[in-house]
């Protein structure tokens, strides 16, 4: 079977502006659903959660299945209310974080995000129980535990998807590196996180790139990329590839995913059509059959 | 009398730190079902049996951690190691993972569950979620909590709390976290090891030694100075105009004088971390925690004095508990 894509929610914090053109110009992209949502900071959620419901009649008026996600990670008491407070919007919801599994309504069906751990057939079939439908699987699994993880999905009625394309989220933190970064307290960041649209680059001593901040996630530098896996993928049973929204023609990157999908352009096209807007520069692909995450083996460009 | 729950990474740390006056000590198998899964490290189902039948005696407890997140395809090994747990006779086991807790929960009931900080479990309500799913007893307290946040916390959940007072310091979310593998393969989530001393390589690169993690430089110091292990996120790095250690400076969490206001705060146990210290360092550290839990327990001023020579030389810090960055 075809894989399909859905666009994760987007981990940056960008002007009101920016995010309505982009969820805007995201109802001609060929993608299945979107994620809609804030999952790395609950400070900038005032600055646009009111567009939100807009957002998601726009792209469901486009034909898109919506979710809305969770945060990523779940400490403050009105970061609970909000969380409890997205079961009753009538729209499947995305867990990012376990907290949320109190708050799901008896029999209500959800989608389960890349920052749960989904590590095994005994989790996968745990949450289906408790009315999982779809999961995205953590970028850190290899292509075997994917495998296993799509014949458990299979068995018991729960798509899998897997991390197609974006800088891979890595770790979160309660503290925050951009304000750090800047010598403010997390309490005064001032949004200092939104001045980097695709995050912050960390180098190495050496200069070499290696991660990027994102307020209290850390990703890698490069973008992750399974435009070489595609065939890998659906072979083992994944349903969808998820793409995680960045800046620059975001809808030519869906196209591009899509054509490959279709078979229609080759891995190797695709990579030299994403490398000029890719952020980092680069890409990485070792997390799905490599010696480490950061690794890629194939030429960048055709 | 609050519990003092301490690292055991041999049979003779063990044997230590139950001599220096451990309440309770955890430990686990040497294989990738734990999160300090190091060479020369852990035990055996023989070894844990004797540790298990040495410490009742004496009256302590043995904890198993079995915190990784089971490979898909081989959770039979994490299954067999529950049932090696249970065997021996343990008092508890430490799962991190919602599908080993939910075998566990199923298929031994009667050993007692308790959640790893692993799962980076911070708020009453996922408490509550594990409480309610597994019959968890006690919560290991993610490192991110304030002591008025464990307090609130305690008031909202059932089970216990247990809270790290010592030791090495976790920067991200626990549990959640893949720098390591995206440098070298290897995470504590599915290896049960972090920043593994297989990828570390050290060169001398003119007048600095280079500490590099998976071909990444992570630290460089002059060649005359101590070269610091290259934890990934303690490293040094580069962002723009700034150099230094972006993520978090190299401290060790340090909260012997926090000792009083967790108990007030209701946690049940204090734990120490560091199964990969040596048993000399263990005893020493046992000792004196277990020192301050007496003198707090009969009401006595605590005994700060003879743990300070401890961190000598290091620098320690209160960490999350003071919260300084927020």
């Amino acid at each position: 079977m075809t894989m399909d894509l859905t666009v994760g929610a987007n981990l940056f914090f960008w002007t009101t502006d920016a995010t309505r053109g982009f969820y805007e110009r995201l109802r001609a992209a060929p993608v299945a659903r979107v994620v809609v949502g804030e999952v790395v900071c609950s400070k900038r959620l005032p600055f646009w959660e009111h567009d939100i419901p807009l957002i998601v009649a726009t792209l469901k008026d486009a034909g898109k299945e919506v979710a809305l996600s969770t945060l990523g990670l779940i400490t403050l008491n009105r970061e609970r209310g909000k969380t409890k407070d997205l079961f009753d919007m009538g729209l499947p919801v995305e867990i990012n974080d376990i907290t949320a599994l109190k708050h799901i309504p008896e029999g209500t069906p959800f989608w389960v995000g890349p920052l749960v751990n989904v590590y095994n057939e005994g989790t996968l079939a745990y949450l289906a129980r408790k009315g999982a439908t779809r999961i995205c699987l953590p970028p850190e699994l290899p292509l075997k535990s994917i495998a296993a993880l799509c014949k458990a999905g299979k068995d018991a009625g729960v798509a899998v998807e897997v991390w197609g394309h974006g800088r891979l989220p890595l770790a979160m933190s309660a503290r925050c590196y951009h304000a750090r970064l800047h010598d403010r307290a997390k309490d005064n960041c001032q949004f200092i996180c939104g001045v980097d649209l695709d995050g912050r680059e960390v180098d190495t001593l050496d200069g070499q790139a290696f991660l990027s901040v994102n307020g209290v996630q850390t990703l890698s530098a490069a973008t992750g990329c399974a435009a070489y896996y595609t065939e890998a993928l659906a072979e083992a049973g994944v349903s969808t590839l998820r793409l995680s929204p960045q800046t620059g023609d975001f809808n030519a990157l869906c196209q591009g995913y899509a054509d490959r999908l279709a078979g229609k352009i080759s891995p190797a096209d695709l990579v030299a059509k994403l490398l000029p807007e890719a952020p980092g520069g680069r890409f990485a692909d070792g997390f799905l059959d490599g010696p480490s995450g950061s690794d890629w083996q194939h030429p960048i460009s055709a | 009398m609050m519990e003092l729950v301490c690292p055991a990474g041999t049979p003779a740390a063990l044997r230590a730190a139950v001599e220096a006056g451990a309440h309770a000590v955890y430990c686990g198998f040497s294989d990738e079902t734990n999160a300090r899964n190091f060479p020369g490290l852990n035990f055996s189902t023989e070894e844990l049996t004797a540790a298990v039948a040495g410490a009742h005696k004496r009256g302590a407890k043995v904890l198993v951690a079995l915190n990784t997140f089971p490979r898909a395809g081989a959770e039979g090994l994490w299954h067999k190691r529950l049932a090696d747990a249970e065997s021996a006779g343990v008092d508890a086991v430490i799962l991190a993972d919602i599908g080993l807790l939910d075998y566990a929960a199923t298929n031994h009931p009667k050993l007692r569950r308790h959640l790893s900080v692993q799962a980076a479990a911070a708020n009453p309500d996922a408490i509550n979620f594990y409480a309610e799913a597994f019959d968890v007893k006690r919560v290991v307290l993610p490192r991110v909590l304030t002591v008025q946040e464990i307090a609130a916390i305690n008031k909202e959940i059932d089970v216990e709390t247990e809270a790290f007072v010592f030791g090495g310091l976790c920067v991200m979310a626990e549990g959640r976290c893949a720098l390591s593998s995206y440098a070298t393969g290897l995470s504590p989530n599915m290896n049960g090891v972090c920043s593994p001393a297989s990828h570390v390589v050290y060169a001398e690169e003119g007048p600095d030694l280079a500490a590099k993690l998976g071909g990444f430089t992570i630290h460089r110091t002059p060649k005359e100075q101590p070269a610091p292990y290259p934890t990934l996120c303690k490293g040094c790095f580069t962002s723009g105009e700034q150099t230094g250690h972006v993520f978090e400076d190299p401290v060790s969490l340090d909260a012997r004088h926090l000792i009083p206001a967790l108990a007030q705060a209701g946690v049940t146990a204090l734990k120490i971390e560091g199964r990969q210290r040596s048993r000399a360092y263990v005893a020493e550290v046992v000792r004196a925690f277990r020192a301050a839990t007496d003198a707090l327990a009969e009401g006595r001023e605590l005994p700060l004095a003879e743990l300070a020579r401890l961190t000598e030389g290091q620098q320690a810090t209160a960490g999350a508990y003071a919260k300084t960055w927020r």
